[in-house]
């Protein structure tokens, strides 16, 4: 658990130095990512490096686990956080193996050990330890050079991670495959983690908690989901760009703003019935299902206000577990304002139409 | 009812639709995990092999390490070309040079002149190679740990001042460098080394002041982030890598210290310079050939040595060399 109390930074004369982190506090729990979000010069980096007393704060305190870290020496302090930075740093004199290990060496770790860990680690990352723990980090592409530089603060396996703009020098496609190595991971590791960001994509993606900065004050600390349904203040709301409701989309599942309980109509039921339901439900159409329950057509009323249901081909059905964005990305592609939603099992467990995704958008986040 | 209410839904019309179409609409799980790494990325992306890594991703050998201000403008000298590792063109030139020289020997009673100083080459190439030895060994002492100490952060901003100092070594000519070392500690071995160490310092303390200040600011923060001290930061990280460039000042010293060693016969410490200066004195040929020969293969043979050093001892990754 991360806490920061009033932490404030100012650089150089205290009177009259730049208010680089103005009196900022928040809690993070264990395990979970927070992402310190904010245009350049906000604070966010200040505030990350004030964590591991790469930079001493003016005024504030700092807990981790609840102990005070101006109370801990800071290379010890420093030895157990992971730190990644942009510019990945890997040193180009040491073999892969050997940055790997380097906090390792630094606690004294066996260094047979140390090395074994290594291996295991790129083995993490699908890089295969025979051809890579003796390379240099000019014989890497940048996207291993990367992923070895994350799994460097990984080695001492470290409680808390600082991640200073980790994915930002990678190309867009890489970025997004290291994103979600890195989470697969994560959801193992349980490391808690201060990340700092300046995409709000990758801060939505990533975050437990956004905390969004503006000239080194927190303006808002909330989860992606709370944060794009309800931005406290007309800054965070054109940070968040008008798009915002789009954005969020990502972060609702299909479970969340389907209808459940959909009532369909079977195989042997009467033609009436489909325009029955279709009426009493308000929705644009109807479901047909086969004996054990699974999608496999559905009916509409026809545009005119005709009385008789005509049978639709079944083009598309979703899986529960998918995020709105996809869905309503094959609602609009296959023009189907009703669209089945599937277990499992196959089997019918509600259906998503335009207005109840903009329903659930519109009823926001748990608070 | 009517008759058309009482039809099923079994009836013409029928609502069992070709599953095929049904199936395929069907969306497979999420390629992309939609959150917080849900889904197995493993089985959605499939990972390219070593092979297609390694060819299609290796990068370019990053530059050689920054080596600007080793001097420029202030001695032409210290600027270092690195030497290849692979040397056909050299030695193409090294064979037309051996078999110029072996024509002349074949040719001319010079060398049998030359070797009559044999006992005297012997002696004084010794005490040439003393001097080297000392002065050079003492300026590299010196010249290191003094271009370490310029660039601590705490002395970033006397550092260019301070290096003027070591600039006045280098352009006041070496003969008046002897000179005024001769008027304070007299005439000897003693002035000679101080004379050369001071004529040899500078190239080493800019190279070592350069090569640490031009490593990249990103790796020292890495360094200190993860938790080492300023020395394992000094000693772990910055040395390594400003290895070669420190190299390349020290080569250049010690040619400049091989060079100019004959002129300290000048104020009485002997050397090779006795067999040159003498042999200028006296219109003699062979005898200054006798001190010069051998002066210019201890060059030859001080840089091949140091070359070699430079190569084995920075490592690979980090050695544009190998």
């Amino acid at each position: 658990m991360i806490r920061l109390e009033h932490l404030t930074k100012v650089f150089g004369d205290p009177q009259r130095g730049v208010l680089a982190v103005d009196d900022v506090s928040l809690e993070l729990p264990a395990g979970e990512i927070c992402v310190l979000l904010g245009p350049s010069g906000c604070g966010k980096t200040t505030t990350m490096k004030m964590i591991n007393r790469l930079i001493e704060p003016t005024s504030g305190r700092i807990f981790i686990d609840g102990r005070d870290t101006t109370q801990t020496d800071p290379i010890r302090l420093r030895r157990s956080i992971g730190y990644v930075i942009q510019q990945i740093g890997l040193f180009p004199n040491k073999t892969v193996a050997d940055n790997i290990c380097v906090v390792p060496d630094l606690l004294g770790w066996d260094r047979r050990k140390a090395r074994k860990r290594a291996g295991e680690l790129l083995e993490l990352v699908g890089m295969a330890p025979a051809t890579f723990l003796d390379r240099f980090p000019k014989e890497l592409s940048g996207g291993q050079q990367q992923r070895v530089g994350v799994l460097r603060a990984l080695a001492a396996d470290p409680p808390v991670m600082l991640m200073d703009e980790p994915f930002g020098a990678i190309d867009p496609i890489n970025r997004e495959v290291i994103q979600d190595e890195f989470l697969r991971m994560q959801q193992t590791l349980r490391k808690t983690i201060i990340f700092v960001s300046h995409d709000l994509d990758e801060a939505v993606k990533m975050a437990d908690k956004i905390a969004i900065f503006r000239a080194g004050r927190l303006e808002q600390f909330a989860s992606p989901d709370e944060l794009l349904a309800r931005p406290a203040n007309g800054f965070i709301e054109s940070f968040l760009g008008s798009d915002r409701a789009l954005k969020r989309l990502r972060l609702v599942t299909v479970a969340d703003a389907m209808v459940a309980g959909h009532d369909a109509v079977r195989g042997d039921d009467p033609l009436d019935r489909a325009a029955e339901l279709i009426r009493a439900s308000g929705h644009p159409g109807v479901v047909a299902v086969d004996a054990e329950g699974r999608p496999e057509g559905w009916f509409s009323l026809p545009d005119g206000g005709g009385s008789t249901a005509s049978r639709q081909p079944l083009r598309a059905t979703v899986s529960t577990a998918t995020d709105l964005r996809n869905a309503v990305a094959l609602m609009f592609a296959h023009d189907m304002p009703l669209l089945p939603c599937v277990d499992d099992a196959g089997k019918l467990a509600g259906v998503l139409t335009y207005r109840s995704v903009v329903k659930s958008l519109a009823t926001g986040a748990p608070e | 009812m009517s008759e058309a209410a009482t039809r099923t839904l079994q009836a013409p019309g029928r609502l069992a639709a070709p599953a095929g179409p049904a199936s395929a609409g069907q969306i497979p799980p999420p390629l992309t995990p939609p959150h917080k790494g849900e889904g197995d990325f493993a089985a959605a992306m499939p990972r390219k092999t070593v092979d297609e890594w390694g060819l299609a991703e290796t990068q370019p050998d990053p530059p050689p390490p920054c080596g600007e201000g080793l001097g420029v403008g202030v001695n032409p000298y210290a600027v270092t070309l690195p030497t290849r590792a692979t040397l056909p063109p050299a030695f193409l030139v090294w064979l037309v040079i051996a078999l110029a020289l072996a024509w002349w020997l074949w040719s001319s009673s010079m060398p049998a002149e030359i070797l009559t100083y044999w006992e005297d080459i012997t002696y004084l190439a010794v005490q040439h190679i003393e001097l080297v030895a000392w002065s050079g060994g003492l300026a590299i002492l010196v010249g290191v740990p003094v271009g370490i100490v310029l660039s601590r952060p705490a002395l970033r901003k006397v550092s260019e001042a301070a290096l003027q100092i070591f600039n006045l070594g280098t352009t006041i000519p070496t003969l008046a460098i002897l000179a005024l070392s001769m008027s304070v500690l007299g005439i000897g071995t003693v002035p000679a080394i101080f004379g050369l160490w001071a004529a040899t310092l500078l190239p080493i303390v800019r190279n070592t002041y350069t090569g640490l200040r031009a490593v990249p600011a990103h790796l020292v923060e890495a360094a200190h982030g993860m938790g080492m001290t300023p020395a394992q930061v000094l000693w772990r990280v910055e040395l390594p890598n400003a290895l070669f460039v420190i190299f390349g000042g020290i080569r250049t010293a010690l040619a400049i210290c091989v060079g100019s060693a004959p002129l300290v016969f000048l104020i009485g410490a002997g050397g090779l310079g006795e067999l040159i200066f003498t042999g200028i004195a006296l219109d003699e040929l062979p005898m200054m050939l006798a001190g010069a020969i051998p002066t210019a293969l201890i060059a030859v043979i001080t840089d091949f040595v140091v070359g070699r050093l430079q190569f084995h001892l920075v490592p690979r990754g980090i050695n544009p060399l190998r």
